[in-house]
């Protein structure tokens, strides 16, 4: 298997290197099928391995590539784990990076910077492979650093568009704060373990669980904790959890393939990746479980909230993956790491659909991005209307669909979580992903009727020209419709109840809320049929009823909404203030911080008075003491007279 | 009778005298050249009034080398003099102030 690893890895990287390079020489057919061929390379040799793990019963693999360097004892390498897990996560990544690059031969057919393009996308596929195959923390944070870099590029990717600049600055500044917690869990694993394998780590993990660390003298902290915490820091700026999530709505500056592939299914699931893989470390620490589940709460509740309120589709859509992310998230912090790998799959099919469905309308219209200037586009464009509904409904959890079993077994997940207690915690986690299911249904639908359905508002000439999208856009569609819309009801058995995972993911006994769950399935088709009788149904079904009455049914409400509660409008509108918060008070707050250090630190003590001050001192001096300086030879003279006399005198009389 | 410390005084009066001359004089460099003589010629008493009164031979061999080098002094001294006169077309001590800082 060896070899399929190096070219499932690789082939991507070389058609980036060719697209990228040759980018003139071959064209911009022949950059959109190097590519093309490289990551469908990649992506039938992850599913030959997917099959070899699910089927043959193939093992997990640790394979060591290459030795890097090797560092006082401190082994640096390149090497691949592969095991169900990651055998999962590259099929989706590839699969998924695939469809976007099908998908954006239609999309930037027009666009100058076409082979570019390519090029950049086939090297995040290369990028994220890099990360989810790693078997140890380098070549892990390699992938992550790497998938970051490409995500600026692509954000920035119309680079002469002033707004997308500030946000893929934005987004690396972000990612930058978390990835600074990265390294310093990373560096805490080193300390304590001496070593950056996985295998090494996980085997040493309770020794380092009973040790503890002194962050602020005097007060002790356990070892894991803080490790755990910092690698969490990590994936919320990667994954976009509160308060780093401000960079994934501006994010949605670049291009719409790229929103799909990177800032929806695959990049921003790095973080959830990364915490799963982690399991061995996280279920060692209680507190740090209560920290990922408690900021995983607040993301998915609170982020929902705000996609209500956008009106530009690619953020609503945005938003929405942020909410998502926090599900996931929270997910993690019940030690349900397969549910939220389970959902974090499921997601990655039916957002890049949305995505992709979003994208199709945006360049139907011409580059229109708001909703306000959309509607009744359902019968110029049946097939994206029907692939839309499938990833809307599965985004929702509609019975039967792909969302559906993931979403309802994470929060069934949540809440069988007591292990955290009844406390606070508990009760934040459930009640934010119950309410968060309302929501979900709510602004998924908003959209999904005030794209799709309603009055026709965009201006005539866009009417004039609204078709279909060639097949380039609407096969890729169709092809991610699939699974988002049956994959759950084939997978959700042996994924989350099956052991699929192995050894892959750890969860201590008194965490295993997935394992007393497995005590009461009975299958897909009971959980479907029970479907009726839960919560969440109950609650998805009541917000699609109400984006159905306000905003088909009475269009005019919202407005006479927005103009009672416009305080809480407001903090909705603002997204909380944390843009302020981030823009005005940390990026301000720095930038005055380093005025205040140049005008004042450098310019004026260190330039002025200490460089500056010393010369002009000197030059002062030597301005009195030339006066003595005549050049007239009897002054020296007399000079000379004066001092012999007074040492004649000195050595005459006084000694 | 006239004993050692009438020479002395003698030569220290010359001694500060070609002193005073060339703190004095601002008009003439030539003047300067002989006043630096004279103040050998006040050491080179010393030396012969020592001399005599010790009864040591030594300090008046020690006058005529000083006489010699004073001689090839002055000699070089006022060759300077006259390519100064002829660059500046003066020898006032006043003028000469290039020095100034």
């Amino acid at each position: 298997m060896y070899g399929y690893y190096l070219t499932i890895v690789l082939a991507p990287l070389a058609a980036a290197i060719i697209a990228g390079l040759a980018g003139k020489q071959i064209g911009r057919a022949g950059a959109h099928w190097v590519t093309i061929i490289g990551v469908g390379t990649s992506c039938a040799l992850s599913f030959v391995v997917l099959k070899n793990m699910f089927w043959g019963g193939a093992g997990p693999e640790n394979i060591a590539v290459y030795t890097w360097a090797v560092v006082d004892g401190l082994h640096m390498g390149i090497g691949f784990l592969v095991d169900r897990l990651t055998a999962l996560m590259m099929c989706v990544v590839t699969f998924v990076s695939l469809m976007v690059h099908v998908y954006t031969v239609g999309y930037m057919r027009e666009d100058p910077g076409y082979q570019r393009f390519f090029s950049y996308i086939a090297l995040f596929t290369f990028a994220m492979l890099m990360l989810v195959m790693s078997n140890n923390f380098l070549q892990l944070f390699f992938g992550w650093e790497a998938v970051g870099l490409v995500s600026y590029l692509l954000i920035g990717f119309w680079f002469k568009k002033e707004s997308a600049i500030f946000a893929n600055l934005k987004a690396f500044l972000v990612n930058r704060v978390g990835d600074f917690g990265f390294i310093l869990g990373i560096a805490g694993i080193v300390t304590f373990t001496g070593s950056l394998d996985y295998a090494e780590v996980f085997a040493s993990a309770e020794q380092v669980a009973a040790q503890n660390i002194e962050v602020f003298a005097g007060t002790p902290w356990n070892a894991m904790t803080v490790i755990c915490i910092l690698l969490f820091i990590g994936a919320m700026g990667k994954s976009a959890q509160a308060p780093l999530h401000v960079w994934l709505p501006d994010s949605m500056e670049g291009p719409t393939p790229i929103s799909a592939l990177i800032h929806a299914a695959t990049m921003v699931t790095a973080g959830i990746f990364m915490v799963a893989r982690m399991s061995p470390l996280f279920e060692l620490s209680t507190t740090a479980l209560a920290v990922v589940i408690v900021i995983g709460s607040i993301t998915a509740f609170f982020m929902g909230l705000l996609s209500i309120v956008q009106n530009d589709i690619k953020r609503v859509i945005a938003y929405s993956t942020l909410s998502q992310l926090g599900y996931m998230t929270v997910a993690l912090g019940a030690s349900a790491y397969s549910a939220a790998i389970f959902h974090l799959m499921t997601h990655a099919f039916f957002k890049a659909l949305l995505f992709l469905a979003a994208g199709a309308v945006i360049i139907a219209l011409h580059h229109e991005q708001d909703i306000r200037k959309m509607g009744g586009i359902r019968k110029y464009m049946p097939i994206t209307y029907w692939t839309a509904l499938v990833g809307s409904l599965a985004l929702i959890g509609f019975p039967g669909s792909s969302g559906f079993f993931s979403k309802d077994l994470l929060i069934e997940a949540v809440r069988e979580s007591h292990w955290q207690g009844q406390g606070a915690v508990y009760w934040i986690a459930y009640l934010s992903v119950l309410l968060g299911v309302f929501v979900t249904a709510l602004y998924t639908f908003r959209l999904f009727f005030l794209v799709f359905h309603g009055k026709e508002r965009m201006d005539a000439e866009a009417r004039a020209h609204l078709h279909e999208t060639p097949p380039v856009v609407t096969v890729p569609l169709i092809l991610l419709a699939i699974p988002a819309a049956i994959i759950g009801w084939y997978t959700v058995g042996p994924v989350l109840f099956g052991d699929y995972f192995g050894d892959a993911i750890f969860v201590s006994e008194s965490h295993d809320v997935i394992g007393r769950m497995a005590g009461a399935w009975h299958g897909s088709l009971v959980l479907l049929t029970h479907s009726v009788q839960t919560s969440v149904f109950w609650l998805a079904a009541a917000g699609v009823l109400s984006a159905w009455f306000l905003y088909l049914k009475r269009p005019d409400i919202p407005e006479k909404i927005k103009n009672r509660v416009t305080g809480l409008y407001d903090l909705l509108d603002h997204k909380y203030y944390f843009d302020d918060l981030w823009i005005k008070g940390f990026a301000a707050g720095g930038r005055s911080i380093g005025q205040f250090f140049w005008k004042k630190g450098d310019e004026l003590i260190i330039d002025g008075l200490l460089v500056n001050g010393t010369a002009r001192t000197v030059g002062r001096l030597a301005g009195v003491l030339r006066q003595i300086q005549t050049g007239y030879l009897y002054t020296y003279a007399f000079s000379m007279f004066i001092g012999l006399t007074a040492l004649l005198g000195w050595l005459v009389w006084l000694r | 009778m006239i004993g050692l410390e009438h020479y002395l005084t003698l030569a220290a009066m010359l001694f500060v005298l070609s002193i005073a001359g060339i703190i004095v004089n601002r008009r003439n460099l030539i003047l300067l050249l002989m006043c630096i003589e004279l103040m050998l010629l006040a050491v080179n008493f010393n030396f012969v009034a020592f001399s005599r009164f010790h009864g040591d031979e030594t300090g008046q061999v020690f006058v005529f080398f000083i006489l010699t080098v004073a001689a090839a002094e002055s000699a070089i001294g006022l060759a300077i003099l006259v390519v100064l006169f002829r660059n500046k077309r003066s020898i006032a001590v006043q003028e000469l102030n290039t020095l100034k800082g």
